[in-house]
């Protein structure tokens, strides 16, 4: 195991992190308490309660996934796509280190730097909300899964994509439907039938919905469902780069 | 001298079906400086991407001190350092960050001291906190050499180092290669300034359309393959060559003011003196004279055109 390469390419990826900290930072701290003003304040004074949930505490989880997925998404494909499309990978890939060291310092950095960013957000929500979190364990196993998830398949989309318009297709144009349909600010309860039956089709449903039940103990589906769904999808991208190492796609052909 | 980087039948078929190479053997001997000669196209840079990892072969092996590439390139990668033709860097990472950076890719732990030392022999170090988007080319080209020097490698690839590299810059490159050569480090580059590889090389590889088309010492090569043109400057112009002459191989040039000899500088006798006193003999006066013997291009251009 070449730890210090690992550490090297952590180090660098979150290097890039602390120096663009302004837009890391203070970007995801406005655009939540954005939400909160114009979701909190102007939606929820009419919605007040979810399942006995003020309105403000029940979509943080879903902010907090929101970003987080967009945010693993992104700089993991970034974080590897960036050196293709420079030529620096070249140090990389002529360096003494294996795919598996390879995914571990650019995921490892990608799936961080979406936890600080998930936790800021959590922060920033608890000025403007009572938050409890009855399964801190629980929270905790969907919060790291999920970065570390999202992180890998950014690196796919990273390692995939031939120029800024594919990098961008998947973050851009899939995630955010999937998120925003997939009761980040609403229970799927609250929707006709029909598209109560489609939400369940939705991925980030079972994410978003595992990980507000660690919160406040209300789900749209079973919390069991939510775990095997992300550890299903993880599954999924472990194989797809298994695939990808072995036969050097679109690195070292 | 044993050879520390083995290349067999190597071949290598790109995804588009192109075939950059058809089996390449190559044996690169320990702490000598190889010349990787060929146009463009040739299969130079894929050769040197299979050998430092970052292209995948298609057949052939190449062993770098005994180890596999692909197998055990571990051992391998940490023996090589590369610089690549492009300049890729990072534009907003500094100097001594990428360069340390690179150290740590390798498996090597943090060393101020011989990342300093490197930075001081290629007159970077005023430059360490620059951000590299602040450098001029030949400063990029230089620190791409120091990133491959981090880990101290014992096998350098120098790929076209000095492309767009002003001249003093070219020679003071040259001068590290030499102390690097001198400390037992062996170096393969490709160039396409024939005369730099004339100069610094110890033997010379000739690769076209994937093949390797010769590899030799430089001086054996030079003497095989030198011819020597003598140029006799004359007095007067001559219309044709004179009847007494036509027993060697002349060619009259520039309307008749300068008759060219080609002779073979490995003959036993070059009929030099025999000419001169024939000269004499018919009694054409003799301005100036002058030889020049076939550079490297010269030769280059003829090995690559015959394998055409």
């Amino acid at each position: 195991m070449n730890i210090e390469a690992v550490k090297s390419i952590y180090f660098f990826e979150m290097a890039r992190t602390r120096r663009t900290l302004l837009q890391s930072v203070v970007s995801p701290v406005i655009s939540t308490s954005l939400y909160f003003i114009v979701f909190g304040a102007a939606i929820g004074e009419r919605i007040q309660q979810i399942d006995g949930v003020s309105y403000g505490a029940f979509i943080t989880p879903g902010l907090m996934m929101l970003t987080l997925l967009t945010q693993c998404i992104g700089n993991g494909s970034f974080g590897i796509y960036f050196p293709k499309f420079t030529g620096t990978i070249y140090e990389v890939l002529s360096s003494p280190i294996s795919m598996l060291e390879i995914v571990l310092g650019y995921v490892g950095a990608a799936a961080t730097k979406g936890l600080m960013i998930g936790t800021i957000i959590l922060i920033t929500a608890s000025l403007f909300v009572d938050l409890s979190i009855a399964h801190p364990f629980v929270m905790i196993f969907f919060f790291v899964l999920t970065a570390v998830t999202f992180s890998l398949f950014g690196f796919i989309i990273g390692i995939w994509a031939k120029d800024f318009e594919q990098l961008n297709l998947i973050p851009m144009l899939v995630v955010p439907p999937l998120v925003f349909l997939g009761g980040s600010f609403y229970s799927v309860d609250m929707l006709p039938p029909f598209w109560r039956a489609v939400s369940h089709f939705n991925p980030v449903l079972y994410l978003i919905s595992g990980f507000r039940w660690s919160f406040f103990e209300i789900s749209d589906v079973n919390p069991l469902a939510s775990a095997v769904i992300i550890l299903a999808f993880l599954a999924v991208c472990m194989s797809v780069l298994t695939w990808i190492f072995r036969t050097g796609y679109r690195l070292r052909n | 001298m044993a050879s520390i980087v083995s290349v067999s039948n190597l071949s290598k078929t790109y995804a588009s079906g192109f075939e950059a190479l058809k089996g390449v053997n190559l044996e690169i001997e320990e702490g000598e400086i190889l010349a990787l000669l060929g146009p463009n196209g040739a299969g130079k840079t894929t050769l040197i991407s299979i050998i430092c990892g970052i292209v995948n072969p298609s057949g052939g092996e190449v062993t770098v001190n005994g180890h596999d590439v692909v197998r055990d390139f571990r051992q391998t990668r940490a023996m090589i350092g590369l610089v690549p033709q492009e300049l890729t860097t990072d534009a907003f990472e500094t100097v001594w960050n990428t360069v340390s950076f690179s150290r740590g890719l390798h498996g090597r732990k943090p060393d101020p001291a011989h990342i300093e030392k490197v930075l001081k022999d290629l007159s970077l170090w005023n430059k360490k906190d620059n951000m590299l988007r602040e450098l001029s080319g030949g400063m990029k080209r230089r620190v791409l050499i120091a990133k491959a020097l981090s880990h101290e490698p014992r096998v350098l690839f120098l790929d076209e180092p000095t492309a767009g590299v002003d001249v003093s810059l070219r020679k003071s490159m040259w001068e590290v290669v030499e102390r690097l050569r001198a400390s037992g480090v062996t170096i393969i580059l490709t160039t396409h300034y024939i005369e730099e590889a004339e100069e610094i090389a110890d033997r010379i590889a000739v690769i076209n359309g994937g093949e390797i088309l010769l590899v030799e010492e430089k001086n054996a090569l030079m003497t095989k393959l030198g011819r020597k043109q003598l140029r006799v400057d004359l007095a007067q112009p001559l219309e044709r060559i004179p009847e007494s002459l036509s027993s060697y191989n002349l060619t009259l040039e520039d309307n008749g003011q300068s008759l060219i000899y080609e002779y073979d500088t490995s003959a036993e006798r070059t009929g030099i003196t025999a000419l001169l006193a024939t000269l004499a003999e018919t009694g054409v006066r003799l301005r100036d004279l002058s030889t020049r013997q076939s550079s490297l291009e010269d030769i280059f251009v003829e090995i690559v055109e015959a394998g055409r």
